[in-house]
């Protein structure tokens, strides 16, 4: 196994994998599914100026290409777990965009009935097992959910998404090496977007090649362009087999930026205005697409209808969100024993 | 449309801020995403990034400008070709959050629900059988017997399977039902707390192990954030049935650091059930019961206790009620209310008590949340006195939470301050002589309970 481990992993001195090219209808469908997200975001950022949101809000807009190209190469019986930044996960994993935002508004037609807000979200029915406000206790949530795949003996795989801040907490490693000992189906996404608040990657990591940090437990890892869906699923499918094989655990180092602040408050100094400039202009996710797909022949009319449809859903969703009402009192005391 | 842009809140506590600066001019075009303004916040200086398209049609609050109140229109964005002029109106005030209820003077907060214990009832037919046993073998007996009759129930820790359990709890378990129900974990306590609550989470039934309660600290920030929270934070979508168990408490001469009573700390959790038995009897039941229920449950275990026999009725399925106390020796004169080891002193109190005339009416909680207050406040009706006995700290202990209710609901019918027995406020020493006298004894007990009858 060691030697089959090894050679899933990538080194320095590996060309490039070429990045296969999607079908028209794949970039359709990753454009408007980034789209969605990025539009939602920049409405639930509006909303939070506007004091309907309160207390954090991370955005994750930068990101979208992550979740899309996972969840395009995964299955609906697969799980997905993640940090507080996840509103984009609960989209791309099919939610209504009307009761992600009103969960953000603290509103009774929200996925946790407002008792939840923005960080703390779930869907039993979606597999998405949160939103979790504790830096880096999804991982070991997340390998409990691949460890009862592997219990129930059926083939679903835990897609567990965490930091690159998050990869330095000691549970991560405690996790990795359950998950290699016992060949969970897991697939460790690390959405390395080279800041944790404040703190880049190089000031907070002595390693900051992050798809290595399963090494020491013989588990094999890549490092992805986070910015380019096709690679990302691309990669996320090969993640995929090795775990619906048997083969256990499989770490997948994203390679992404985000744009805004780490949540609403954060002014970002730490960070030069050029840097975000540059990446926005020569790695957007979505400009990506949206060039690729005029190349290949769809016209800017249709584009814009996508657009214009993406918007509605976003503005149906703020509206809802803006005019349901508030939890009842009473639901204070429920749910919390069953 | 055009479209007013409203100055925004920047962070959870803004009400007003300073409008710094102007990055774009009127008449220029506005993509989403382009940064258009600095404002000063209470905390910082933050950018205003634009999420509308169109052209700056007009900028209403100039840069420079203090104290701009959140939500006051700062600019107006126009649509290709349209006049600026319309949107001037006032501002879309925030549309205010729908209240549920018509808003009264002062919001007032629904009642919590009592937590009424079950009733009354025998807890097993008075004729049934019983059998001598050690609470060691009382839980071994209670995990196997649900492992048998539920397939998703599956044990895991340190030493668990191969080894048989540290304190051979789990003797046996893994000759019957073999590796994958009996899991031997790497000593990763974080870890393998999380992963056993995520297991839960997806519909398993775990019972963690945890060699002491001492080591679960490691694990607290599952026990409480992921496990006991969940529930509520999904509405009601996603909980854990899952078990944390293991000792608790001082054992024998280990010193601080393995000598804790964590009774207290996690009865102050919503979405937790704990669980504190003396008996063997109870051990079995409740452990069972702790077992089949659909929420997070600490089940707080004794090793000085593991060893000590006990009669437990012999039924195919013996399950005890989770929330109620159990009257360990009635009495009128004063109530003696204590759990788990504590029982140890408090019914050795009782006994001598009762040499010298006062009869101790002797209460265990088992359960310390849910916690049976009515049982105790009947008792304290009854004698007018009460005494509680813990070996954990005083400070915000279970015997503070015990004389707060007590107060509260039985305030009229005392006779005496209600008296706390615990652990001495200090770390547990190791030396012989000090241990002993850190921890509670019979004597403070006796004296305790002559105190409050005034003799
Ligand atoms: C255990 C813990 N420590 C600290 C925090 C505060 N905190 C919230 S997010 C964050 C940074 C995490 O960065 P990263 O893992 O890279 O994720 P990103 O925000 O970039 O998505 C910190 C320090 C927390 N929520 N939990
Ligand atoms: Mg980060």
């Amino acid at each position: 196994m060691a030697g089959n481990a090894k050679s899933r992993s990538k080194s320095e001195a590996d060309a490039e994998p070429a990045v296969p090219a999607f079908t028209k209808d794949q970039e359709l469908r990753a454009y408007r599914e980034m789209l969605l997200i990025r539009r939602f975001e920049e409405k639930a950022g509006q909303m939070y100026g506007m004091g309907l949101i309160g207390g954090f809000c991370h955005l994750y807009i930068g990101q979208e290409a992550v979740v899309v190209g996972v969840s395009m190469a995964a299955r609906p019986s697969d799980q997905t777990i993640t940090s507080y930044r996840d509103h984009g996960h609960m989209l791309a994993c099919g939610l209504d965009p009307k009761g992600v935002m009103a969960e953000l508004t603290g509103r009774r037609g929200g996925l946790s009935k407002g008792k939840g807000g923005s960080m703390h979200m779930f869907s039993k029915e979606k597999n998405f097992f949160g939103g979790h406000g504790i830096v880096g206790a999804q991982v070991s949530l997340g390998t409990g959910l691949a460890f009862a795949n592997r219990y129930r003996e059926n083939d679903s795989v835990s897609l567990t998404y965490f930091g690159d801040g998050a990869a330095n907490q000691g549970q991560v490693y405690e996790s990795f090496n359950m998950a290699e000992l016992w060949k969970l189906p897991v697939i460790f996404i690390i959405e390395n977007n080279r800041y944790a608040m404040g703190t880049s990657v190089a000031r907070s990591s002595a390693l900051t090649e992050f798809w290595k940090r399963g090494m020491a437990f013989n588990m094999p890892g890549e490092a992805v362009d986070g910015m380019d869906v096709r690679a990302v699923k691309a990669a996320t499918e090969r993640a995929l087999e090795w775990c619906r094989a048997g083969q256990g655990p499989y770490i997948l180092e994203m390679q992404t930026y985000r744009y805004r602040g780490h949540s609403m408050s954060d002014p970002a100094k730490y960070r030069s205005k050029e840097e975000v400039q540059k990446m926005r202009e020569e790695h957007d996710p979505i400009e990506q697409v949206r060039a690729r797909l005029l190349a290949g022949g769809v016209s800017e009319d249709e584009l814009k209808k996508i657009d214009a449809a993406v918007r509605s859903i976003v503005s149906e969703a703020a509206e809802f969100a803006t005019q349901d009402p508030e939890p009842d009192p009473s639901e204070l005391y429920t749910d919390i024993l069953l | 449309m055009p479209t007013n842009i409203l100055m925004p809140a920047l962070s959870p506590t803004m009400e007003e801020g300073t409008l710094a600066k102007w990055l774009k001019a009127e008449g220029d075009t506005i993509k989403s995403g382009d940064v258009i303004a600095e404002i000063e916040t209470d905390k910082a200086t933050m950018e205003v990034e634009a999420v509308d398209e169109g052209v700056l049609a007009k900028i209403l609050v100039p840069a420079g400008a203090e104290n701009v109140k959140v939500n006051t229109p700062i600019a107006v964005i126009a649509g290709e070709g349209e006049d600026a002029s319309a949107a001037t109106a006032p501002a879309a005030a925030p549309a205010a959050a729908p209240v549920a209820e018509a808003p009264a003077s002062a919001p007032s907060v629904p009642a919590a629900p009592k937590t009424s214990a079950p009733p009354e009832t025998p807890e097993f037919p008075a004729d049934s059988p019983m059998v001598s046993m050690t609470v060691r073998e009382a839980l071994r007996d209670a995990m196997a017997e649900e492992m048998r009759r539920d397939d998703t129930v599956f044990v895991m820790g340190e030493e668990v399977a191969e080894y048989q359990g540290a304190y051979k709890i789990t003797q046996g378990l893994l000759q019957e039902f073999g590796a994958r129900r009996v899991v031997d974990t790497p000593i990763t306590e974080h870890g393998f707390a999380g992963l056993a609550v995520g297991a839960a989470m997806s519909g398993l039934k775990p019972i963690v192990e945890f060699m002491t309660f001492n080591f679960a600290m490691q694990a607290i920030d599952h026990i409480i954030n992921s496990a006991a929270k969940t529930l509520y934070m999904s509405g009601g979508q996603m909980g854990a049935s899952i078990v944390f168990r293991g000792p608790n408490g001082a054992a024998a001469r280990v010193g601080a650091q393995h000598s804790q009573d964590y009774a207290a700390w996690y009865s102050q959790i919503p979405g937790l059930k704990v669980i504190a038995p003396y008996s063997a009897a109870d051990a079995k039941g409740l452990l069972k019961a702790a077992i089949r229920d659909p929420n997070p449950i600490v089940f707080l275990e004794n090793e000085i206790l593991y060893g000590q026999s006990f009669d437990v009725p012999r039924l195919d399925d013996f399950v005890l009620p989770i929330g109620k106390a159990r009257i360990a020796r009635a009495g009128d004169h004063v109530t003696i209310v204590s759990f788990a080891i504590g029982m140890t002193y408090a019914l050795k109190a009782a006994e001598a008590l009762a040499e010298e005339g006062i009869n101790a009416e002797v209460i265990d909680l088992r359960t310390i949340r849910p916690m049976d207050v009515e049982t105790v406040v009947r008792s304290v009706m009854k004698t007018g006195r009460c005494v509680t006995v813990e070996e954990g700290w005083p400070q915000s202990g279970v015997g503070a939470e015990i004389s707060a209710q007590i107060m509260t609901e039985a305030f009229d019918y005392l006779d005496a301050p209600v008296i706390r027995i615990c652990g001495k406020d200090v770390p547990m020493p190791y030396a012989a002589n000090l241990e002993k006298l850190a921890l509670p004894n019979v004597g403070e007990v006796v004296a305790a309970a002559k105190a409050v009858c005034y003799r």
